[in-house]
């Protein structure tokens, strides 16, 4: 053995070493994107005729320590094709009474322009009615135009579409005549009627009324594992304008302050499942079980507890599979829960495996987030947009509220209890994030943040994010949705990448095809994308289906119905949109 | 149990089985199984190179289940329990004065890790649960298992200090008093209170001592606590986690004065 002294000596160099590589391990490398073909994007929203800004709900004073906390949501956006011209349309919600919601109609020449005034459905914040939180389109009466479920802190609201871009309230017909404090909807076809089902999520409980509040224990019980939040609802569609709550015989009644849900048919067995991502608690998957009930899965999601913002479903690695991305929390020294990027192995494991990683994993606060192929390389990407309150940039409230956070459950439940806010910022000024999936670069290619390149560069508090080709040339655009901010209309530019877009129109099956199931195969690859009915947080993608394929031809592709009937295409043209009508039999 | 060690050893095992059986604590075995194996794997190494026989493991151990249960990383990365790991038990023999180490080894690694790697590391702060059940398990336990080691006078000054001192920060800053207590009914005060602030390994030797450090160590977390209130931002990097890092810089001055003294004496 060396003298003491050396032993010594090198004792202590391991200990220096231990502490550089630290240091150098906890400097994040920026990964330099070198795709075949860049995203580029160009902000053009007020250039478009959209200048919709966002405004917050203002809250019964006994919550005045906590308001910008509690009323930090409902700035929204779906897109649907509400007048049938083949060209999809915007939808933004806003929050304060008396502001009015938009419905932005696509003038074809790269322009909007609101209507939702003499449509009927701009001012729907009133007192006593409640503030809108969001909104999802589907056919609910399968009459071939798109109707709208308005979810709110407050009654829902159901308005039928009257075809003239007119829109008449009929929820009090329709049975759905109910007040929840409800931040996310998704239409689907549940039971596969043929007849558009709702489900409905609840955030803080329904007995709460944010104008009269009769107490301040409003607020989570854990920060962990809460399920004292407000009730998820599942309606059946009778067929006759009416919704039958069939919550409880279904068993999908969750109470754990569920923000955002998705449906698909994570399985395979031919029914579409829910996925919930839950703040305050585990994500849940309600696995359909023949249209009969749900059954809560054990899929590796129930020990991994965090604040689950939003969902989007994606086939990441062109396996044929739903795909799972769920929004979290992260905040430098206080908090690291980082988003999940869930793989679905439900078939040879029972489960979903979470890979998240770098950029991927860490967004900051991140809200709303979809997959969609920017590039048209083939492979999705994912946009997620960050950051809760951007007020004074140089008060924070992390250090307040971590008083709070770690306490037990009594003390935080009660809003009264929350050292008061004031005008601090809580992971405000976040940016947004383009992450570029690599995998076409071979297994573990990733996916790397580009967004700057992009030129996504705004720091704007974002919630909801949705996508389309909104000018009907072959590339995604992104929409975004900010609170108490400026809605962002982000234009994709060509790409040189093949694609092809698929509008399905369901026959046996709901007639916006919600819940159908496409599989274009193109290079040796075979991707799966689902028509959704609402996905994100609080936002909705344009039904149109959208499939980048690189440099490939487009192979077969292959349609699978909500009905259960199972459509082949072969000889598709690339480069076009197609609308495709559900076969008969 | 002569050696209360053990009884330290109980009680972050019962802790350690309570929170992953409840609640899922840990966020991955591969965690637990790095920092201990890393703790236990420098000890031995370590005391046998440096001191010629292998120690005993028990601290080891205790040092090991404090890091997996109080580090929380980024994204499922597996080098802030490696190398914290390392660096505890590194410090033993390192940072040390007249053969004694200064700093509790788990509070010098997570102090150096929410210090030095912020962009990656945090620390438990709220994933245990919020139950007043389970923490009310875990008090009595402690409470017991730090009378039977003799230092339920240093738990029980720490809590006395902390919740005086929350009532004169109450009174600077205002707010809900509730806010100012809440932080020590929370589960990264429970480690603090039983396994760190009542090493005996890095406390000084008196009683009346220890209860003047950890006095002490109350006041510097109320004072980056207050630094925290007002957004003093040369301190963000300590309003993180007010009291391991009141403890970090409290502690080993009065370890580095007791020892001091003493050799003065002799």
């Amino acid at each position: 053995m060396p003298p003491a002294s050396w032993r010594r000596f090198f004792a202590i160099a391991a200990f220096a070493a231990a502490i550089a590589a630290v240091v150098l391990l906890n400097h994040r490398v920026t990964e330099s994107a070198a795709a075949w073909d860049p995203i580029r994007l160009r902000e053009v929203a007020h250039a478009s005729g959209i200048d919709f800004v966002h405004q917050p709900a203002t809250l019964d004073p006994k919550v005045a320590n906590v308001a910008p906390h509690i009323a930090a949501l409902g700035a929204c956006v779906s897109i649907a094709d509400v007048n049938n011209d083949n060209w999809p349309d915007l939808y933004f919600t806003t929050s304060r009474f008396g502001a009015a919601n938009a419905l932005y109609l696509n003038q074809h020449d790269g322009t909007f322009r609101d209507v939702a005034a003499q449509a009927g459905v701009a001012l729907l914040n009133r007192a006593g009615e409640g503030v809108s939180m969001g909104a999802v389109w589907g056919d609910y009466d399968n009459d071939g135009l798109e109707d709208l479920l308005v979810y709110k802190w407050g009654y829902l609201q159901l308005f039928h579409n009257l075809g003239n871009l007119r829109f008449a309230d009929v929820t009090p017909q329709s049975g759905l005549r109910r007040w929840m404090n409800s931040n996310g909807a998704v239409w689907f076809d549940f039971d596969r009627d043929g007849l558009l089902d709702l489900y409905l999520t609840g955030y803080f409980r329904s007995d709460i009324d944010f104008w009269h509040l009769r107490t301040t224990r409003i607020m989570q019980s854990s920060w962990e594992f809460a399920a004292n939040g407000g009730k998820n609802l599942l309606f059946r569609n009778l067929g006759n304008g009416r919704f039958e709550d069939v919550t409880d015989a279904m068993g999908v009644g969750s109470t754990r302050w569920t923000l955002a849900a998705a449906a698909a048919d994570f399985n395979d067995d031919g029914w579409p499942d829910l996925y919930l991502a839950n703040d305050y608690g585990p994500e849940e998957l309600f696995l359909n079980r023949a249209g009969k009930r749900f059954d809560l899965a054990r899929a590796g999601l129930e020990d991994d507890s965090k604040s689950g913002m939003a969902v989007a479903v994606g086939d990441v690695f062109n396996r044929g599979r739903y795909d799972v991305f769920v929004t979290n929390i992260s905040e430098r020294g206080f908090l690291f829960q980082g988003n999940n990027l869930r793989i679905n192995l439900l078939k040879e494991l029972g489960r979903f495996n979470e890979i998240a990683t770098g950029a991927v994993a860490d967004a900051g606060w991140a809200w709303g987030a979809q997959f969609g192929d920017l590039n048209n390389d083939g492979w999705l990407d994912l946009v997620v947009v960050n950051g809760f309150i951007s007020a004074d940039s140089g008060r924070d409230y992390w250090y307040a509220m971590s008083k709070v956070a770690g306490a037990q459950g009594n003390i935080f439940e009660d809003a009264k209890n929350w050292p008061p806010i004031g005008t601090a910022s809580l992971s405000g000024y976040e940016r947004s994030r383009v992450l570029l999936n690599r995998s076409r670069e071979g297994p573990g290619g990733g996916f790397v943040d580009v967004a700057e390149e992009a030129g996504v560069t705004d720091r704007l508090d974002g919630r909801g994010v949705a996508m389309a080709d909104l000018f009907n040339v072959g590339t995604l655009d992104v929409v975004i949705a900010n609170e108490k901010g400026r809605a962002l209309l982000y234009r994709n530019a060509p790409h040189s990448g093949h694609w092809v877009e698929l509008k399905l129109i369901g026959t046996r099956s709901n007639r916006s095809a919600i819940g159908a199931e496409v599989t274009a195969e193109f290079g040796g690859a075979r991707q799966r994308q689902v028509v959704d009915g609402g996905m994100g947080f609080c936002s909705q993608n344009d039904r149109r289906l959208h499939f980048g394929l690189g440099n490939s031809p487009l192979g077969r592709v292959t349609i699978r119905w909500p009905s259960g009937t199972v459509q082949t295409l072969d000889g598709l043209a690339a480069d076009r949109r197609h609308e495709i009508t559900e076969p008969q039999k | 149990m002569k050696d209360p060690k053990y009884l330290i050893v109980f009680l972050i095992t019962l802790v350690l089985v309570v929170g992953e059986a409840r609640y899922s604590i840990l966020g991955g075995y591969d965690r637990l199984a790095t920092t201990l194996g890393v703790c236990l794997a420098t000890e031995i190494v370590l005391s046998w190179w440096l001191r010629g026989r292998v120690a005993n493991l028990a601290s080891a151990y205790i040092t090991g289940i404090s890091l997996a249960l109080l580090i929380k990383p980024q994204a499922n990365i597996l080098w802030p329990f490696a190398l914290g790991a390392f660096l505890a038990i590194t410090s033993k023999y390192v940072l040390t004065y007249r053969g004694r180490h200064l700093w509790n080894p788990s509070n010098f690694a997570i102090a150096l890790l929410v210090l030095v790697a912020a962009d990656s590391v945090a620390i438990l702060s709220h994933q245990w649960g919020n139950d007043l059940r389970i923490n009310l398990v875990i008090w009595a336990f402690g409470l017991a298992v730090a009378s039977r080691a003799r230092v339920l006078h240093v738990t029980l000054t720490y809590v006395a200090c902390f919740l005086g001192l929350a009532l004169i920060r109450n009174a600077i800053v205002g707010g809900p008093l509730l806010a100012e207590l809440a932080p020590i009914t929370g589960p990264m005060y429970q480690l603090f209170v039983f396994f760190m602030v009542t090493d005996p390994r890095t406390t000084v030797s008196t009683r009346r001592g220890r209860m003047l450090v950890v006095g002490l160590v109350a006041v510097v977390e109320s004072l980056i606590r207050l630094a925290g209130d007002f957004q003093v931002p040369l301190l963000r990097p300590l309003y993180v986690s007010p009291p391991l890092l009141a403890l970090a810089i409290v502690g080993p001055i009065a370890m580095w004065w007791d020892l001091f003294r003493q050799a003065r004496k002799r």
